[in-house]
């Protein structure tokens, strides 16, 4: 396969660009939300219009009514989200959780919601500051016909609004995945605003008693369930990541063809074009390790993992440079808060940090290449 | 004679500074401004700040007469380390100090020293800097705030932009032009005056890290009394470059980062799980300690008349590079707990709001191409540069 956009993904481009220059712009969205300093960090109404739009169903199959694509065509739509800092669920929602409970009852059970636009999930994975996967001790314990939750999660991102919540958890049998419900008794959900203004959630789990049809897939194995969930969310993260870069790459580049200085616009100086140049460079490379993690994914070959890593790792680093270079060349203005480039360096930190921050993937990579 | 000096000095920060004020700081309000309208948020505060200037310690190196304690330059380190080793809080924080006085003390004539110099060692009069313009920002020179000759009084009329503290500020130097037809850097004048003169109006500016710490300054008719310019007409250029040298050299103070400047200690418990991260931060201990030994060195060089004139250029670039590198790193290892932007368990954001404010480091004062260009142009000498 090529590794660049079919025909048919770059039409699936061309839509999704309109759209969410348009619906999902920054002073329509973002700002908006953030202002009124809204509960949920999104809007429902752009998440119903993303159902109209088929996204919500991009990863579920035709026969299940979505729209039954893969991760190349997840990643176009959220690289444009990364472009707009457009918030809503998508990548949590429609990308992380729609990849984890495919093929379980939990699909038949969630899928319709997220076609329409009406359901909201969320994945609770961490339980410190930094993403550990390998260390997770939220208990399950066996009770009655079902189990009982004990433990804390954090940064569950959309988690205060999320209708079902896929929590991975500790059971005697070894890691499951668990789907609890809104309202559940014995779960405490803090709703705590990042510097992006998007939602994260601290929870409580105190002794939360499920039923055993609460397991996503077998109790014991959800390892596989939560790596097709980290794999889809980290991959998912890495276009929106692109996204975030290459959208403040332009808005840099743009500055430096209008701002002008000692009687040149500042893009004239060597010493500007030539990390312009760099910056280019690297969302470049950035598009293309993501690309080829994609690709990875929806072939589902057994080499995607190291991909995933280097994508999230790589296009993490390009667009903190994009970021940062960005609000450096703006200088002044750039530190202001009605201009929107340091809205994107607030998005950036927390997309980086994301299912693993670039150190913790080139951590990875090195293990999984034996080192 | 510089133990005993020491031992005195040792004996009198002990006696005098407050327990409170050994306590590292903990937010913005922990600063103290002085100035017309000061707020100190406790009596140690007020204290501590009567004290040190009691003894001209606000300003150990300035010369009694003005203010100062009238130290030697050794005597003025071994006054910094001893109140680094109690870890006492700067008594005083002011643009008055670090950017007005020293220029005063090279350009301003006896009245103006005799008047401004020991109010600012005393904190009564709170400062802002009034450089920047929307078209003169790396292109300083090319400013545009008039400022013309009515015979009895100056009449300035403009508007300055980035003016920090503009809005809480009793005074603002503030470069004007007063020869429009003089090549750039010919016609500009230094100017003092009270913000409260009629026709002066700020408006802050919000700052992604949520505050508004800076102002729109708009100038309107505002009549400024012919003895608040500094050194002679037209030749302020001169005033304002040795000005930013000061400045420069104090923002150089944020790659020296509290008390030891190594992040590795305090992080520890983050980074031992994760060897990436452990790595880029021992790299970064070696700048910051590296960067501390520069530090001293230019000190010490610069007391003596020593160091290149430009040479505060490059400690501003390296040490705010590295302010900004340190500030990535406790993001990184605070993790989602420093994403928080408004809980109280993350004190509203304090690591997110910093990391953001630390961005600045490398514009304000002159960015860091600016001072990459000073380099390379008055010190390496390069062609063309
Ligand atoms: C937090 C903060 C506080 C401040 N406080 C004050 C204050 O109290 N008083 C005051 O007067 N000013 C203040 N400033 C203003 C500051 O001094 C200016 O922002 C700074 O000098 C840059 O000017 P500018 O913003 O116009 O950027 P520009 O000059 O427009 O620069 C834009 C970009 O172009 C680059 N550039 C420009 N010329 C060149 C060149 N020749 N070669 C290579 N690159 C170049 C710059 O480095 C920058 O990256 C403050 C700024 C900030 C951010």
């Amino acid at each position: 396969m090529p590794l660049y956009l079919t025909d048919d993904q770059a039409m699936l481009q061309d839509t999704a660009r309109g759209f969410m220059a348009g619906e999902g712009a920054i002073a329509k969205e973002l700002r908006h939300w953030r202002d009124k300093a809204c509960k949920d960090g999104f809007g429902h109404a752009l998440w119903k219009q993303f159902a109209e739009m088929g996204f919500t169903g991009i990863l579920i199959d035709e026969a299940q009514g979505g729209l039954g694509l893969g991760h190349v065509e997840a990643g176009i739509v959220l690289e444009e989200i990364g472009r707009n800092l457009t918030p809503s669920p998508f990548l949590i929602t429609a990308i992380a959780f729609v990849e984890a409970v495919r093929g379980t009852p939990h699909a038949d059970r969630w899928y319709p919601g997220i076609l329409s636009g009406d359901a909201v999930a969320a994945v609770a994975v961490d339980e410190g500051a930094k993403h550990r996967p390998e260390a997770i001790a939220l208990r399950a314990e066996r009770s009655g016909n079902g189990f009982r939750l004990s433990g804390r999660k954090q940064f569950v991102v959309q988690g205060a609004s999320a209708d079902v919540i896929l929590v991975a958890a500790q059971a005697d049998e070894g890691l499951t995945l668990f789907a609890v419900e809104k309202g559940a008794a014995g779960l405490d959900v803090e709703g705590v605003r990042l510097a992006d203004s998007s939602i994260g959630a601290r929870l409580t789990f105190d002794g939360v008693e499920v039923d055993a049809d609460a397991v996503v897939g077998e109790v014991g194995a959800g390892d596989g369930a939560l790596s097709r969930l980290l794999d889809a969310g980290r991959t998912g993260a890495a276009a929106e990541l692109v996204g975030v870069g290459s959208a403040a790459m332009d808005m840099t580049v743009g500055y430096l063809k209008q701002r002008k200085q000692f009687g040149r616009l500042i893009g004239e100086f060597q010493a500007l074009q030539h990390r312009a140049a760099h910056l280019y460079s690297e969302i470049e490379i950035a598009r293309a390790a993501t690309l080829k993690a994609q690709q990875l994914l929806d072939e589902g070959s057994p080499d995607v993992e190291a991909m995933v890593a280097v994508a999230k790792a790589k296009a993490g680093r390009a667009s903190q440079l994009a970021v940062q270079e960005g609000v450096q060349m703006h200088g002044g203005i750039g530190m202001t808060d009605e201009y929107d480039i340091g809205l994107y360096m607030k998005r950036d930190r927390v997309l980086n940090e994301l299912f693993g921050d670039p150190g913790f993937q080139a951590d990875r990579l090195a293990r999984m290449k034996g080192y | 004679m510089s133990e005993s000096f020491r031992q005195e000095t040792r004996a009198w920060l002990e006696a005098n500074c407050p327990p409170e004020m050994r306590q590292p700081v903990r937010d913005e309000t922990d600063y103290c401004w002085g100035g017309r309208n000061a707020v100190f948020k406790n009596e140690a505060q007020r204290q501590w700040l009567d004290r040190m200037a009691g003894r001209g310690w606000t300003v150990p190196d300035w010369p009694s007469e003005d203010g100062g304690g009238g130290l030697s330059p050794e005597e003025t380190k071994i006054l910094k380390q001893e109140l680094a080793r109690i870890g006492a809080r700067n008594p005083l924080y002011s643009f008055g100090i670090s950017m007005l006085g020293p220029a005063l003390l090279k350009y301003g004539n006896e009245a103006q020293k005799k008047r401004f110099l020991p109010e600012i060692a005393r904190g009564e009069i709170r400062w802002c800097q009034g450089y920047s313009e929307p078209n003169a920002g790396s292109d300083l020179a090319s400013l545009q705030t008039k400022c013309e000759d009515k015979g009895d009084h100056w009449l300035v009329n403009g508007q300055k932009v980035w003016t920090s503290y503009a809005d809480k500020a009793d005074w603002i130097f503030c470069l004007v032009r007063t020869d429009p037809a003089a090549p750039k850097h010919r016609g500009i004048s230094f100017l003092l005056f009270d913000m409260a003169s009629p026709g002066v109006s700020t408006k802050p500016i919000l700052l992604i890290s949520g505050y508004s710490p800076f102002c729109e300054t708009f100038f309107d008719d505002v009549k400024v009394p012919k003895d608040q310019l500094v050194g002679e007409v037209d030749k302020g250029w001169d005033v304002a470059k040795y000005l930013l040298g000061h400045e420069r050299e104090m923002i150089s103070g944020m790659g020296l980062g509290g008390q030891s400047g190594a992040l590795g200690e305090a992080l520890r418990e983050a980074v031992t799980a994760d060897p990436a991260l452990r790595a880029d931060v021992a790299r970064f201990d070696v700048d910051a300690m590296a960067f501390r030994a520069m530090s001293e060195r230019f000190i010490d060089e610069l007391k003596a008349g020593r160091a290149h004139p430009a040479q505060p250029s490059m400690m501003k670039y390296a040490g705010t590079e590295l302010n900004k590198r340190r500030h990535e790193l406790v993001m990184a290892a605070g993790g989602s707990d420093a994403l928080e932007w408004e809980s109280e368990r993350s004190r509203k954001g304090k690591s997110a709001r910093e990391w953001l404010r630390t961005k600045a480091n490398s514009i304000e004062g002159g960015t860091s191409e600016i001072q990459l260009g000073i380099i390379a142009k008055r010190i390496l000498d390069l062609p063309g540069a």
